[in-house]
């Protein structure tokens, strides 16, 4: 338990120092970069809670597809690499009550509601197995809606993209 | 470990990615920020995954991986599409709508 605990200390430094580097920096694509982070930092957050399918599947659709997705739009829509101060609102100030304000109502749900409560001792790890059992038994149907959605993302991305 | 650490490391990294979306005007970086959001969600659905013995949020959890995919893919050709014909990905200049 200790192990896991300092673990998740870290990664969970890690992680809010490269979101904040994210949403600051002056830089597209460092800002790619420090997301990567912030994904892989969710990847190991997924192992520590026990599941090992989504977090591969993280690795696989976030840091392997997403992110190549990201630095292509970056290049494609951008002929300059490199710092510019042009990426905020004027009025990005505003940002930090409402997210402050956000913070403080999300502190006081959490706080009431779970206090000291522990997460299981030595957790089942589920199994790939079980995890496809779900989605092709009980939640077969909205797996088939988001085949159409992915499909008709893809033709969509195809047409808004495509010259002409 | 306590089922609010996790809790609260979700929360900071939603609260992070709404400051980029408020703060960004690059239509890119608010894509990124969207996407920190769209994470600590799925933090907290595993969370309570773990918490209940369940593996009904791991479904969940996948489900918004895939939509999150859509949602990039369709975004960054939108992107592209305004990139070609304004030269400029700030949504600050996409003002036609108001009137």
């Amino acid at each position: 338990m200790i192990a896991q605990n300092i673990g998740f200390w870290i990664i969970a430094i890690v992680m809010i120092v490269a979101a904040l580097r994210v949403v600051t920096t002056n830089n597209v694509v460092h800002a790619a970069l420090w997301l990567v982070v912030v994904l892989a930092g969710a990847a190991a957050q997924y192992i520590l809670l026990a599941a090992e399918f989504v977090a591969v599947t993280q690795v696989l659709v976030y840091i392997g597809a997403v992110m190549v997705l990201f630095l292509f739009g970056t290049m494609l829509t951008r002929a300059r690499i490199g710092s510019e101060s042009d990426l905020n609102n004027t009025y990005k100030k505003l940002g930090v009550p409402v997210a402050g304000l956000m913070f403080a109502a999300m502190v006081v749900a959490l706080s009431g509601s779970f206090g000291k409560e522990k997460l299981p001792d030595s957790p089942k790890v589920i199994s790939t197995q079980e995890v496809s059992d779900q989605i092709f038994g009980q939640y077969l149907l909205p797996f088939w809606a988001l085949s159409f959605v992915l499909l008709a993302a893809v033709v969509g991305a195809i047409v808004l993209a495509r010259k002409d | 470990m306590f089922v609010n650490q996790f809790l609260f490391l979700a929360a900071v990294l939603f609260c992070i990615g709404v400051y980029g979306v408020v703060a960004r005007k690059n239509a890119v970086l608010m894509l990124m920020s969207i996407e920190i959001i769209l994470n600590s969600v799925n933090i907290n659905l595993l969370t309570f995954a773990l918490r209940n013995g369940s593996t009904d949020g791991h479904v969940f959890a996948l489900y918004i991986i895939a939509v999150a995919a859509a949602e990039v893919g369709v975004g960054l050709g939108l992107v592209l599409l305004v990139y070609r014909n304004k030269k400029t990905i700030s949504v600050d200049d996409l003002s036609e709508m108001r009137g």
